[in-house]
């Protein structure tokens, strides 16, 4: 049997397969995720332009010049032929041309930190529109969303009114991690002591899975979100809910917040303490503790020379969760107090997670299960009805 | 243990029983397989009598064909370790969904897909490429060993200390839960601390070190010692890619000494490079690991090509297409693989403008990969292919690797790679390459030279089954990947929520077990070809009609390669030989000047490996010694003037009158 006719077979049950999935990254609702998309689709097709005769070519001449065949030419001292050699470099060279091109327009174009300029395709930015600013901070193992505008700070599920711009600012307490809605854009990473941004907007209603695409240690892998793309109506609504938690984000319950703990349930904060997002972007968000900025305001003035000394333990940072006694995100033996390989979950993780008994207080059975998504567009009222159940993981079905 | 707390932590640092996972039923019963293993093999080396023959014939020596056919045997003992690990995190992956934990809970799960990609690249990739240019560079070039025997023999030694510190977190203590490149801050003394990353470290050092020497070795080699004749422009493809690739070794593992020798800073001395706070920079180890990094997927991928050109060329019964073009391919993409390591952190907020360079400097490099692809393309053309088990390899590879190569350069294009990177897409385009275009290149490579190395050939038929069970098995176990990366799901994932994605997971065990197939096969191949040798024994040292110098000698070549040194007037260097009728000489033998073996390299790597174990758990009066033990024996090896000898004349006579007897047998 030959390669082909094997892979033919091979691929046959996988085209059945893939009518029955839904893959957000090539069916997203927002239009960055959707030009990227369309980025994909296009460099695919520019390469194949030369991938497929090359593979076609290998197939045909192994089988056209094998042994047996005493008919085909035979020219042991054939090995150069300067039209060959031009055309085998300048093939490539000029896909590269076109997809280099493409790339640098693309990549200008499509920046994460790029403001937006169009709603979709088919519409413009209109001029004047306000973005929606979200400050998204990546904790060990769940994310904490503010919003400044609103007042309002949530915990696993944020949500953003469809057609409008969303501007989010990215930063993470302790490791890196890289905040991710397939559905509705590309990537960026989250990073402790740094902030990156991403400016997006989603085109259709309906809920998605947002996720942390970098390991982070023991929970990472159920540290996913739930994004909710809401009508201005349902967003105002999503708002007032959040509002009426009557529940705020203080420091001392950001700190308690910020310990390591997987499964999180979704939770809103009605209102948040002033400036909170800056001190854990500038790592001092615990009492005491010199910010960032502040020290480099010290350093663009040429420095404090010894002085700095005495700052030192207040700009020490990552030794706070060494000092509360929480075990480190990817603590092993000597350094977890756990015996090797030990069958005792690590810290923050639930003894067993997913056993019924561990499932907060008026969580839906089926919540992990719960696939609404691009079928359920612009109905978010199958989303959380006032219970706080857990962020689920794989929406996009 | 101890009454007193403070003696135990001055005698054993924070090494106690707890270390040792005496409940965790997986790691108890690869310990006694381990053990079991191990006591047969010493056994059976006992009752045989081999003790003294490997002291003599293999751990000291400093011959390169014996020190490169070791690296082989590391990498393929490695292989199974890091193969073991593949199939536990797939079966994981198939079964954890919904209310399923599966049955490696996260901090197990971490370990292994850790100890995976280190054990792959370091401990499997590594030694072949390193084994493989080791035993066929001198041949190729005429040459009678390496430049510097002994430190071959010492960078062999230390890549088996890193191989034992890895393996020995397997039963004392706990691997890095970091994956393979351990990212600062999570690697970090605050977020990993214990035994983990410093068995990490300690592996990498140690064996980077020996990487290193064995670059600096080859080099010299290729640059000083190839036969009169052998300009640079005459080379066979192979030793061009060997030497380009161990440019780029001597070029990029300090990089990755230095970028190590900080995080270590950071973790034993509390120092700041990479932490967050006190001006350290995390980003910064990113940037340095990936400048080693990216460099380091070449110097695997560059030897494979190398193979296949002369696989090609051998098997298609013709000179290989395009020769220069093929030598600057090899060099340009040398050079261009410093100039793209960003791309593999497109995603962590550089500019348009960086990111879009590095993207196109990426693109780049298929140019010139394109342009090799074309030249075995056009070698085939007009040839009279042989479908040997090599040559099977090499097509699967042609075909398989431009696969990986266009998802590759997609991946280049910095917003796609906002979409794809982490994803699952990445890691079937990365093992599309890797297993794709190293492997097999590796295991054409190791059927190609084997009879070279034993004097016989693998047996056909089982080395064809390996090379479609490998080939299928490779398709269904990553083709499932590439789909569920554009379903939106990431890496390192140990449970998921979605139980529409089983299925996908469920097919890539199913073609992780081909594989598993595969490699069985290729290990019942060594075995049948061992019963088997005298059928498949080969006397002429020519069993393929080759075209390079290391066809010229016997196989298994003598110990000084070549009773004469070759004199070369033109590209494939045998092939011409061969067509202007060269005669073998039978008289005129002289004695042959050659290197002694010595024990001193074994030394230096069982005490490397006490010093790497006493470092990771603080067993500060033990590091000491042994480093003091290591000093010693270096600078007390360096008055070890017995270090050479000569065959005396009798015995080349005696070794090449019993070969042109063989020959005349045959005749």
């Amino acid at each position: 049997m030959t390669v082909r006719s094997f892979r033919t077979l091979l691929l046959l049950p996988v085209f059945g397969l893939l009518s029955g999935c839904n893959m957000v990254v090539m069916n997203p609702s927002g239009d960055i995720a959707l030009r990227q998309r369309d980025l994909i689709v296009a460099s695919t097709a520019l390469m194949l332009l030369i991938i497929i005769p090359v593979i076609v070519a290998t197939l045909y001449f192994a089988w056209r010049y094998r042994q047996a065949n005493t008919e085909a030419t035979y020219d042991p001292d054939w090995h150069h032929s300067t039209h060959l050699e031009v055309m085998i470099w300048s093939a490539p060279l000029v896909i590269v041309i076109a997809l280099g091109a493409l790339t640098w327009i693309s990549t200008h174009t499509l920046d994460p930190y790029r403001p937006l300029s169009r709603i979709d395709a088919s519409r413009p930015l209109p001029e004047g529109v306000k973005p929606l600013v979200v400050e998204v901070v990546a904790l060990d193992w769940k994310w904490l969303f503010f919003y400044p505008d609103q007042g309002i700070a949530t915990v696993n599920e944020i949500a953003a009114p469809v057609d409008v711009p969303i501007t989010f600012k990215i930063t993470a307490a302790t490791v890196m991690n890289s905040f991710f809605i397939p559905a509705l854009a590309g990537q960026i990473y989250a990073m402790p002591g740094m902030e990156t941004k991403l400016h997006a907007v989603i085109n259709k209603a309906g809920m998605y899975e947002g996720q942390s695409a970098n390991y982070s240690g023991s929970g990472f892998s159920r540290m996913n979100f739930r994004f909710v793309g809401l009508d201005k109506a349902g967003f105002d609504a999503w708002v007032a809910k959040a509002k009426a938690a009557n529940k705020p984000l203080s420091r001392d319950a950001y700190l308690e917040l910020e310990r390591p703990s997987e499964r999180e349930p979704v939770r809103f904060y009605s209102s948040v303490e002033p400036g909170l997002y800056g001190q854990i972007l500038n790592m001092c968000a615990v009492p005491g503790k010199m910010c960032m900025h502040e020290m480099m305001a010290i350093d663009a003035k040429g420095g404090a020379g010894k002085d700095s000394h005495a700052n030192r333990a207040r700009l020490e940072y990552d030794n706070r969760y060494a000092e509360r006694g929480d075990e480190g995100n990817a603590a092993t033996v000597g350094g977890s107090g756990r015996e090797s390989h030990s069958p005792e979950q690590p810290q923050g993780m639930k003894p067993k997670s997913n056993a019924p008994e561990v499932k907060p207080r008026g969580a839906p059975e089926t919540t992990g299960h719960d696939h609404s998504g691009h079928g359920d567009h612009g109905a978010p009222a199958d989303g959380p009805k006032g219970s706080d159940p857990v962020a689920p993981g794989q929406l996009n079905k | 243990m101890f009454s007193n707390p403070d003696l135990q932590k001055l005698l054993f640092g924070r090494l106690t029983l707890d270390a040792v996972p005496l409940h965790e039923p997986i790691l108890l019963v690869t310990f006694a397989m381990v053990a079991l293993g191990g006591l047969v093999v010493l056994g059976g080396l006992t009752y045989f009598r081999l003790w003294g023959p490997l002291w003599r014939d293999w751990f000291t020596s400093v011959d390169h064909k014996k020190i490169g056919i070791m690296y082989i045997v590391l990498a393929l003992v490695m292989l199974l370790r890091g193969f073991a690990d593949a199939l536990m995190m797939r079966a994981q992956q198939a079964m954890a969904f919904g209310d399923v934990e599966g049955y490696l809970p996260p901090h197990h799960y971490d370990q292994i897909f850790t100890a995976h990609g280190v054990i792959m690249i370091f401990f499997v990739a590594m030694p072949l490429v390193t084994g493989l240019m080791n035993f066929v560079v001198p041949l190729q070039i005429g040459a009678r060993d390496v430049a510097f025997p002994f430190l071959n023999n010492f960078s062999f030694w230390m890549t088996v200390a890193g191989a034992v510190t890895v393996m020995a977190s397997l039963f004392v203590g706990e691997f890095a839960r970091t994956g393979w490149l351990a990212y600062p801050p999570l690697s970090g003394p605050a977020m990993s601390p214990g035994v983990g990353v410093d068995y990490y470290i300690w592996a990498l050092q140690i064996a980077g070190i020996g990487t290193l020497l064995s670059g600096i070795n080859l080099i010299a080699t290729i640059v000083k010692m190839r036969a009169p004749g052998m300009t640079m422009m005459k080379m066979p493809i192979f030793t061009w890619t060997a030497l380009c690739t161990n440019i780029l070794i001597v070029a990029a593992f300090p990089i990755l000494t230095a970028v190590l020798a900080m995080l270590s800073l950071d973790r034993y001395v509390g120092t700041h490079f990479f932490s967050n706070d006190l001006g350290g920079n995390p980003m910064m180890y990113v940037n340095l690991i990936w400048i080693w990094g990216h460099p380091e997927v070449y110097i695997l991928i560059l030897p494979a090509f190398g193979v296949f050109s002369e696989i090609t060329a051998t098997f298609s019964r013709k000179r290989l297409f395009g020769y220069a073009s093929m030598v600057y391919a090899t060099v340009v993409i040398t050079i261009l693989s410093y100039l793209v390591w960003l791309h593999h952190f497109f995603t962590m907020g550089s500019g348009a403008s960086v990111n879009s360079f590095f993207g196109i400097t990426t693109m780049i490099i298929s140019i010139p990969t394109g342009a090799k692809i074309f030249n075995w393309l056009f070698t085939m053309y007009k040839g009279r292919i042989d479908f040997d088990v090599p040559m099977l390899w090499t097509v699967g590879f042609m075909v398989t690797f431009t696969v990986g190569g266009m998802t590759g350069v997609l991946l280049a294009v910095p917003p796609a790679d906002f979409v794809l990177h982490n994803s699952l897409f990445l890691i079937a385009h990365f093992h599309n390459v890797i297993i794709g275009g190293v492997l097999f290149g590796m295991l054409a490579g190791i059927t190609y030279w084997f009879p070279k190395a034993f004097g016989y050939k693998l047996d056909p038929f089982w080395g064809k089954t390996s090379f479609w069970f490998w080939l299928v098995g490779f398709w269904v176990a990553f083709a499932p990947l590439y789909v569920l990366g554009l379903m939106g799901v990431t890496r390192r994932v140990q449970h998921f929520d979605d139980p529409s994605l089983q299925i996908w997971f469920v097919i890539a065990a199913f073609g992780a077990f081909l594989i598993l197939l595969g490699i069985a096969s290729f290990a019942v191949t060594l075995v049948v070809s061992f019963l088997k040798r005298e059928q498949l024994r080969d006397v002429t040292g020519d069993p393929w009609n080759g075209r390079t110098l290391e066809w010229a000698t016997s196989s298994p070549p003598p110990d000084y390669n070549f009773a004469f040194t070759p004199v070369v007037h033109d590209h494939d260097a045998w092939w011409d030989m061969k067509k202007r009728g060269y005669v073998r000489p039978v008289s005129g033998f002289q004695k042959i000047h050659m290197p002694r073996s010595t024990a001193a390299g074994l030394i230096l790597g069982v005490l490397s490996i006490v010093f790497s174990f006493a470092m990771i758990w603080y067993i500060w009066w033990l590091a000491a010694l042994s480093f003091l033990a290591l000093t010693v024996v270096t600078i007390g090896h360096t008055f070890n003037y017995a270090r050479d000898f000569y065959i005396p004349a009798d015995e080349v006579v005696r070794t090449e009158n019993a070969r042109t007897a063989l020959l005349a047998e045959r005749v």
